[in-house]
Order: structure tokens, then sequence, then C-alpha cells
């Protein structure tokens, strides 16, 4: 593994191995310890086109408790309108000779993109509404944690599928790892095709949730009402919002996912995110950080791949 | 005699070539004189002094190819493309005349430009450029250009090029108008408001990949509204680049009812589907988008029963900072000219279509759409001739075709059908 651009295409034993490698980072952070040797002298540069700051502090806390120099790069905006294409970026990334890269970027393929033309080893943080594989890792660890396994487990993803990267990565790793995925939403937000994914699709609440080992809610951006895709915060709420009532179909012991920031009141209940019983949002974080050391740890082993070698 | 030796016209004998003029459905092995750049004579045994004689081989002659929809990128985008290299680029690729979009910088609305673009096209001395006028001033989509102007100043027809004539106000306007002296609107089917901001057919491919969509229903929904406005005006329309199997029915349907409806397609919508632009391949981002396979088949079963008109190149030059983007960002289109006629080709070596079909489709069929008099080799026709062995194979390679554009979404494909001569105006402008 060379870069990780996606969870589309990488097979159930790699996804296995992160997993088990973040379970134990998860057990060191917890611990207290670190192991700043791992990334001794490496670069990590986290590229960052589109802000998000719970993302970006995951993976430069990974990164720095695994010993590496990380520096935060928020190209917002200004250099692309001063004219610097990507393709600039990637050339100026080359010369500062960074190791590790990890990109967001509001275009779907942008880091694939970079990933032809940087020296470093690329992690997609988010492209677009392509994918988020780190994200679908950590969910993934948070799941086997809590149930021991991820396959013969029925999941259900609801709400905005259609712009959701969060969706598409989850989609092929529990798909992957032997889960049955479900997806819920309006058919306005549902994008075409989506069965053949692999994934049962429902328009009702409580037909999509009944029975489900897990259900994870999907953040509903203010842009997707003033675009006509749903009328308003209110109607969702009532059809698509996760409160305790819908809940109430799942398995007793369901768990509750998000993957932040909530908009608490249009897509879930403030009660049922902050029930103990059922969400598991705050460990979900923590496991983030874990996933993201795993994931830099591989691929600062990959074969192709040695720190200093190119100097 | 010699002055006329050094500016090429001097006799030539083209000998035992395999002739094809689809337009007098001639097909048979014969010789092809030219003189003063006419062909004089077409006929067996044929001899000439003095004449410079090519012994054809039993390779294809054809009248010079006609693409009826190129974008030059001059004037205002000569860093795509300039009238002198498309020319050279032409010149290689077979094609003798050329139609050129009016969507340049600025747009071809004012009957001046449509014959600047006339007398720079006869400064190559290889290719006849042949303007559309804008339909709507700047192809802007709100005020009609002066279209009897245009057409008194030589575009062959009106077109807004990429951009889709949306409210049905303006082209019902535009039918009617240009019907008052014959004028011929072409459209660009795309229903604006489903396919804005999209960048690849809707469907499984473009969901998996994360990129906004475009239905391919929007390329039905706009050919439905404008056949009932052709029938409600009595206008002539073309459909440019049709590339679904619902448009497609919807045309032949209005042809069957006698209506003046054609269409053209291009090379990209008959031999890639969709999954060209998989890892996200820019070259291959297309408008309209590439479709799904069975909409490919669709566009292949109509080349061969006659409801597409012409296959046009669809030359969209875009460089490499227009490329190298993400996709959704990076410019849509596809370099034409060079593969035209070896992916069209391709058709009849996979047994779709017989040879002659291929090149009507690339030379009389565009020009009875236009109304042209390019297109054919009758006795006494300008020498604008295409000489190419069908079977003789190479590979097409991004950056290393003649042109400036290199974005084909053929990069490495092997081909079949090499242009081995092209004659305009019984000049040799290539081989």
């Amino acid at each position: 593994m060379r870069h990780l651009l996606a969870i589309e295409g990488l097979a159930p034993t790699t996804i296995a191995e992160l997993l088990d490698l973040a379970e134990s980072y998860a057990l060191l952070n917890r611990s207290g310890k670190t192991q700043r040797d791992v990334l001794r002298g490496r670069t990590l540069i986290n590229l960052f086109f589109e802000d998000s700051t719970r993302t970006r502090t995951s993976f430069e806390l990974a990164g720095k408790r695994l010993g590496a120099d990380v520096l935060n790069m928020s190209v917002s905006t200004s250099s692309v309108k001063k004219g610097e294409t990507l393709l600039d970026t990637a050339s100026t990334l080359n010369a500062m000779q960074c190791d590790l890269l990890v990109v967001r970027h509001d275009q779907s393929g942008a880091p694939n993109l970079l990933a032809q033309k940087v020296e470093a080893a690329v992690i997609n943080a988010g492209d677009g509404t392509h994918e988020h594989p780190t994200q679908a890792l950590l969910d993934a660890l948070t799941i086997r944690r809590h149930r021991g396994k991820l396959e013969g487990l029925t999941i259900a993803i609801c709400g905005d599928i259609g712009h959701s990267r969060v969706a598409r990565s989850n989609i092929h790793l529990l798909n992957a790892m032997g889960s049955s995925v479900r997806v819920v939403g309006p058919p306005t937000l549902i994008p075409a095709a989506i069965e053949e994914l692999g994934v049962t699709v429902f328009h009702d609440m409580r037909s999509g949730l009944a029975g489900a080992d897990v259900v994870m809610m999907l953040r509903l951006q203010k842009e997707r009402m003033t675009r006509n895709l749903v009328p308003s915060s209110r109607e969702y709420f009532r059809f698509y919002g996760l409160d305790a009532e819908k809940l109430a179909v799942a398995k007793p012991d369901a768990l509750v996912m998000h993957p932040g920031p909530m908009n608490r009141g249009v897509e879930i209940d403030s009660a049922v995110a902050d029930d103990p019983a059922h969400s598991v949002i705050r460990e979900q974080v923590e496991m983030g950080v874990a996933v993201r050391m795993a994931v830099l740890d591989r691929l600062s082993r990959t074969s192709n791949y040695t720190a200093g070698a190119r100097r | 005699m010699d002055a006329l030796v050094s500016t090429g016209l001097r006799d030539t004998l083209i000998a035992g070539a395999r002739v094809i003029d689809p337009a007098s459905s001639f097909d048979g092995v014969a010789d092809v004189l030219i003189r003063g750049g006419l062909i004089a004579d077409i006929g067996t045994g044929l001899a000439a002094e003095d004449a410079e004689t090519i012994a054809a081989d039993g390779a294809v002659l054809c009248p010079g190819l006609v693409d009826m929809r190129v974008e030059l990128g001059e004037p205002g985008r000569e860093y795509r493309e300039t009238i002198a290299s498309v020319a050279r680029a032409a010149a290689a690729a077979g094609i003798t005349t050329l139609v050129a979009l009016p969507d340049s910088l600025p747009a071809i609305d004012d009957p001046a430009l449509v014959r600047l673009l006339l007398a720079r096209g006869e400064e190559t001395g290889s290719v006849t450029i042949l303007p559309y006028g804008a339909v709507t001033r700047g192809c802007a989509g709100e005020q009609l250009a002066e279209l009897g102007l245009l057409h008194e100043a030589g575009a062959v027809g009106f077109t807004d090029a990429g951009r889709t004539i949306g409210p049905a106000r303006m082209m019902r306007l535009a039918l009617s108008y240009a019907r008052g002296f014959g004028g011929l609107i072409i459209q660009h089917p795309e229903e604006p408001s489903l396919s804005e901001g999209g960048c690849a057919t809707e469907g499984e491919l473009a969901t998996r990949m994360g990129l906004p969509a475009i239905p391919a229903a929007a390329e039905a929904i706009q050919v439905a509204r404008d056949v009932a406005l052709v029938r409600l005006t009595g206008g002539r329309i073309h459909f440019a680049h049709v590339s679904t199997a619902e448009a497609i029915e919807l045309i032949r349907r209005a042809k069957a009812e006698g209506l003046a409806v054609t269409c053209d397609t291009a090379p990209p919508y008959f031999d890639l589907n969709e999954i060209a632009i998989g890892e996200f391949r820019t070259y291959a981002k297309l408008s309209p988008p590439l479709r799904t396979d069975a909409d490919r088949r669709a566009v292949v079963a109509a080349l061969v029963d006659g409801t597409i008109d012409a296959v046009a190149s669809d030359h969209q030059p875009r460089d490499a900072d227009d490329k190298r983007l993400p996709f959704a960002q990076a410019s849509a289109g596809g370099a034409g000219l060079m593969t035209l006629l070896p992916i069209t080709l391709a058709q009849f070596h996979g047994g779709a279509i017989t040879l002659p079909r291929a090149i009507e489709l690339l030379t009389a069929g565009p020009a009875r759409v236009l109304g042209l008099t390019q297109g054919r080799m009758g006795k006494g026709s300008a020498a604008d001739l295409c000489l190419f062995h069908p079977d003789r194979a190479w590979k097409i390679e991004a950056g290393r075709m003649p042109g400036k554009a290199q974005n084909t979404p053929f990069d490495g494909r092997a081909v079949e059908g090499r242009v081995l001569g092209t004659w305009k105006a019984g000049k040799r402008v290539f081989g």
C-alpha cells in the first residue's frame, strides 16, 4: 500500500490488519505511553483545502504521537485565487521533501491527482463527495470494539447519502467485511444506482432502522435546504431525524454514531446523541486518532518508501 | 508550367485506388486525374503526360473529409489551438473542410467575423474553414444575433456551440426567424437545469466516484422539446453529438414524421463508454459526458440505420492547465481531428458498418446536412481528396499528434486506418 486514497479496492485482510494495528494504538493511547520512534525524522504535512478542525487535529495528534514533524498547511482559496494549481502545490511539496501528505479537498479525485505527482505517501482525508477512508476505518474500529466483529451486522446509514464521502467509504468497508448495509433517506438525497454498491435503500426511517445493530447518522448541510433537496429542517427532523422513538425499532443495544459535527435537532435529537446507552460518538473521535496512527505507521513501512533514502 | 509546379498545382494522377464516393454511390477501382485544382477525370486506364503519378496500390481514395464541428481556439484562445495548427492537424487527418464553432473570444456573432474566418481559412491553403454564426449575441442566450446578416456573410448554420439554447421562447424565435431564409439551427441537447454543474452521466459510476452527475434523460428532454418546436415553427434543427438511446429514438421518430430534423455524433460516443473516466481521467471528460454501454450501442445502431446523419470530430482543444485539475473542475472536451477517421473506421473493422457508409458519415453526410458542395468527388469538382489505407495500424499517442491540442480520450489506443495523402484544391497538403 503506497497511498490511502480510498476504501474501495482495499482487501478485507488489509482492512483487518489496519484495524488490529489501530486497536493496539488505541490501547497505547489509553495507557498514556507514546511510541515516538515510529515516525522519527519524518515530515507529515496536513494539506487542507477545506476547513476541518477535527480531522486535521486528529491527524496532527496522530503524527506527533508517533514522533513525526507535523506541519499544517491551510491552502484555503488564497493560493488558488492567485492562480496556483494543485500541481503547483505538489511541486512545492516535493521540494520540501515531505514524507506523508494528508489531503482534504472539496473536489472528488483531488488526492488521486496529487498522488500521481508527489513523492510522499498520500492519505485522503476527505475528497469532495468521493471517499473519507480514515473515517470509515475509525467507524469500523468503534463498531468492532463494541460488537467484537463486523461480519453479520446490520448497519443503517441515514441522511444525506448523495453528498456523503463518509457514507461511500463506509459502504465499501462494511460490505467488504461482511456487514449488511442499508441506506435511509429521502429520494432526493439518495444517489442514482446506489444499490449497485451493495446496499438496500429505505425511504422510511422506521423500516430502515428495524433490527439494526448500528445507526450511523450523517450531517445534513444547510445548503441542501436552500437547494430544495429537502423542504425544511423541521420537516427533515420529523421524518429523518433520529430520536428515541425511531431508535426504538433498532436492536435494544443498537449503537448510535455520527461523524460530527452534529446538527442537533436536525438530523439527531440531543437526548439520543448524549445517551451513553447507545451513543458512541465520543469514542469515534478517540478511535480516529488511533486509526490515523495505524495508517501513518503502515504507510511509512511500505516497501518502496524509506525515509531519508531519496535525500 | 514552372510557376504552376512551384505553387503545387502540377497535374496529378492517382492510379489504381479504390475510389469511394458515397455522394454518387461510386465504389470501384479507378484512376483519378487532377488538373488545375479540379478533378478532371475518373476512370480506368487514364494517362496524362507530365502528370505526377501516384500509385495508390489499393488504398482508398475518397472526398476530403468534412468535419462539421470544430472549436478553433482562434480568435481568443490561441494557447489552445490556432487556425494554423488546426490546419496542420486537419491535413494530417484527411480533413479538407471544417466548420468552426462560434464560441470564440469574441463570439462569431458579427458578419465581419464570419468573413474573417473564411479568409483565414483560405490563407492556410490547406483547409476550407466554414463558420457557424452564433444564435444569440455572444452565445449568451439572451438576444438573437443578426442571423440574416451572418447567413449572408457565409455562416453555414447557427449554434451557441456547447451552450444549450435553453428558454423555449428563444429556440422558437431562432427556428422561426431562420426559416425565413432556410437557416439551420444546431442545438447542444442538454436540458440546462438538469445538466448544470454536472460532469459525468448519472448512475453507478458517478455515484461511486462521488462526481456531480447529469441524468442521461437531460438529452432526451431537450430533444423532445425542440422537436415539438420544429413542429410548431416549421424550422430546421440539427442536434449535435447525440449520445443516448432515448434521444436517438426521439430523433428517429421525428424523421419518420417528416420533420426537418438531423443529427450527428462524435467518435467517443460510439467507441467509448463512461468507464473511460475511471481513475478520474480528465482526458475522457467530455460534454456531453460519456454514457453507459447500452447508450453507446444505441449510437452504433443509429450509425447503421441512418438515423445519425454525420460523424463530427467535436474537436475541443484544451491544454494541460485546462485538464490537470480535479475532475469536476477540469475543462470538458477532447481533441478529435486525428482520431476522426480511424475511430470511425473501427466500426467498419468491427463489422457494424460498411466502408462506404463510414466514409459517407464523414463526407456526404455532413455536407448534405449543411447544404455544402464539398464532400463529393464528381468530375469538375474541386480536388479535395483523402487517400488512406484502411488496414494500416498506428497508435494514438497524446503528445505526438499534429496540432497543439493533445487532450485525446483515445490516448494509447491502437487503431487501423492511416492517411497517406490529402489534397486541397489539387494541392497536396499532407503525405
